[in-house]
């Protein structure tokens, strides 16, 4: 079990479109991830339902946890985007 | 029921209309939820299902309505496409599913497991209010789909239009509205919303008539003939001939209403500006070859609801020099962001307000978000610039005199030339001379003047009256505006609706307000009606407004003092 601690960047937190980039990520990643809050529940990560439902603000923490052959490159790939702000403008395709 | 009494010919429903058009069609009924019982079989070929089919067909509704919703998104743009992406991710929610399945797997029948699953999620969002409440009715409509889907029941929302058709509906949504196929709609009918709502806003500025508030729309028959007029504020089930025949002559009036295209002024020549309220680029164009003597409320907001992050300066300053260039020499009044309380941004909206409309929204945002103002200003600055014109530029709920100063400096810093306020908050209009030595011109805003002066929600249909422009409270507060722009010389406009009612230009002009901006397609009736009377004769119908107890005595005094021509036609 490969886990990562990282702190969300992104201005309105966990929700919306950051949500949204970052389920759609775990969802392509191929590999089952969760994610919880600091002592909450693990969640499927490419829920979208579930992961606005954490309610998580912006400089919050969030575990992710992945098992498999590829799970610390897929954890590595998330915890570069939440770094980031992903309602920044750059973040907009 | 009332299913009887909307059947029968020449029965008549009551509403709220929204401008003076009518239209005679047929009756297309914007499909309501479905609503199977929580325990109903599932059927296949006629026969109740088992456990392995039903699970089969549910997951398969559920791939099914995330396909449509992601295909109708390819093939929209803007919000709409956002909407309904944003909706089409959710249908495709492996929790959701999963929920789903696993109690069916536990003998649960299918409408019942698809509803503890998605009440369980909107409890939650609920809950957490803001941007996550908001997202409930999403989660609903996916709710809607599946089960008619998996139930196979017809699609809910808004059918194909096949012919010119009156749509009725309980209330619209804004991604209801924007999936109208408008070439087929004659009219629009609802049984909720507010005459200031968001389906209202739309019909004006598409020229659609339009009633809200019309008890017993749902029950009109599918197809059924109805005239719907919304000066009278009526739905004739089958009209007969005389009904027809007097809309039609209405309706030639109203062309030639619109043939007259001078400047507007009173009777003896007293110039009054009329006016276009515009939202987007696109508006621009479309109301620039009509005879408006400009633009005087361009509600920049919706450049911001599109999207989840802020346009830059650059993409700002080419949509400002887009509608700029699209009006040339002709006046136009930019208003900046004007976000929060109905018109929330993902990116700036404060996510804890339990009372958004008092809260921190349009100028106001400038005490969290400054750069969103500068960034704009800026943004306008360049489009001055680069297309050689003067845009007037004005902040929206402006409530102490300090403020208005604050936005002046900010915008003239910025470089932009002729700088306003709005008037929306009574604290404004009880100020306004001190308030408009600080600023260029100021523009009222009726809607929200009326919504802050009443203590009434704007979004609250059932208190439609208490909103009523003609409310005498209301209008002191105009008057006072009015008269400080007299006594100093400046401009006073009004981009409220009320200027679009032409009974209640004449008031306005009567008391001072020297423009009117309003939905382009009431422009015509208001140039008629300003134009037949002169300018003591609207100070006399002021005068009237202002004494009456009611807002019905002040509209019914100023209806008696209307030129019998005019009272022949609009009255």
């Amino acid at each position: 079990m490969a886990e990562r601690t990282v702190t969300v960047a992104s201005r309105v937190g966990l929700h919306a479109r950051p949500a949204m980039l970052f389920t759609q990520a775990v969802a392509a990643g191929g590999t089952p991830v969760t994610i919880a809050t600091e002592g909450g529940l693990p969640v499927d990560a490419s829920s979208i339902l579930l992961v606005m439902s954490l309610g998580v603000p912006c400089g919050a923490q969030v575990i992710l946890a992945a098992e498999g052959p590829k799970a610390d490159e897929v954890l590595d790939g998330l915890v570069d985007l939440l770094s980031r702000d992903l309602d920044a403008p750059e973040a907009t395709s | 029921m009332t299913a009887a009494v909307g059947a029968a010919p020449g029965a008549v429903l009551h509403g709220v209309g929204v401008g003076r058009r009518t239209a005679v069609g047929p009756v297309v009924q914007v499909r309501p939820a479905p609503a199977p019982a929580a325990d109903a079989p599932l059927l296949v070929d006629g026969a109740p299902a088992g456990p392995e089919q039903v699970r089969a067909a549910v997951g398969q509704a559920f791939t099914d309505v995330a396909d449509a919703l992601q295909a109708q998104s390819d093939r929209s743009s803007g919000t709409v496409k956002e909407v309904l992406a944003a909706t089409a991710q959710m249908a495709a929610d492996p929790a959701l599913r999963t929920g789903v399945l696993a109690r069916l797997d536990a003998g649960e029948p299918p409408v019942a497991a698809i509803d503890a699953v998605v009440d369980k999620f909107a409890a939650m969002f609920e809950q957490a209010g803001g941007y996550l409440a908001e997202r409930v009715t999403d989660l609903r409509s996916v709710r809607d789909r599946v089960v008619a889907r998996a139930m196979g029941l017809p699609a809910p929302g808004v059918p194909e239009l096949t012919r010119p058709s009156v749509v009725v509906a309980r209330d619209l949504a804004p991604a209801d509205t924007a999936a109208l196929d408008l070439a087929n709609v004659l009219a629009i009918v609802t049984e909720l919303g507010g005459p200031t709502g968001h389906t209202a806003i739309i019909a004006g500025q598409l020229g659609l008539p339009c009633l809200v508030r019309v008890t017993g729309a749902t029950d009109l028959p599918e197809g059924v003939e109805v005239a719907v007029d919304s000066a009278t504020s009526t739905v004739t089930v089958d009209p007969d001939d005389e009904l027809r025949a007097a809309l039609a002559r209405r309706a030639a009036t109203e062309r030639v209403f619109e043939e007259d295209t001078a400047p507007g002024a009173t009777a003896d020549g007293h110039p009054v500006q009329l006016l276009a309220n515009i939202g987007t680029a696109e508006d621009a164009q479309r109301v620039a070859p009509q005879p408006v003597q400009g633009v005087g409320l361009f509600r920049t907001e919706v450049l911001f609801l599109e999207r989840s992050t802020a346009p830059t300066r650059k993409e700002q300053a080419e949509t400002y020099a887009v509608v700029l260039r699209a009006l040339g020499e002709r006046k136009v009044v930019v208003r900046t962001l004007d976000a929060g309380a109905d018109k929330p941004l993902t990116f700036a909206t404060q996510p804890d307000e339990e009372n958004p409309a008092l809260g921190v929204r349009g100028y106001r945002q400038v005490r969290t978000h400054p750069e969103l103002l500068d960034t704009q200003l800026a943004a306008l600055a360049d489009a001055q610039r680069e297309t050689g014109t003067t845009p007037w530029v004005m902040a929206p709920m402006i409530a102490t005199v300090d403020e208005a100063r604050e936005f002046a400096a900010r915008a003239r810093a910025a470089g932009v030339a002729t700088v306003g306020v709005m008037v929306e908050v009574p604290s404004a209009a009880l100020r306004a001379e001190q308030l408009l030595a600080e600023v260029d011109f100021v523009s009222l805003g009726t809607n929200d003047l009326a919504q802050y002066t009443m203590a009434t929600d704007r979004l609250r249909g059932e208190l439609a009256d208490l909103l009523d422009p003609w409310q005498p409270a209301v209008l002191d507060l105009v008057a006072v505006t009015a008269r400080a722009g007299v006594t100093l010389g400046k401009p006073v406009g009004v981009c409220g609706e009320s200027a679009a009612d032409p009974l209640m230009a004449l008031v306005l002009v009567g008391l001072g307000v020297t423009s009117l901006s309003m939905s382009a397609g009431a422009v015509a009736a208001v140039r008629y009606a300003v134009r037949h009377h002169t300018l003591e004769r609207c100070r006399e119908m002021a005068a009237a407004a202002l004494a009456a107890r009611s807002a019905e005595e002040g509209r019914a005094a100023v209806v008696g003092l209307l030129v019998d021509e005019v009272r022949a036609t609009l009255g």
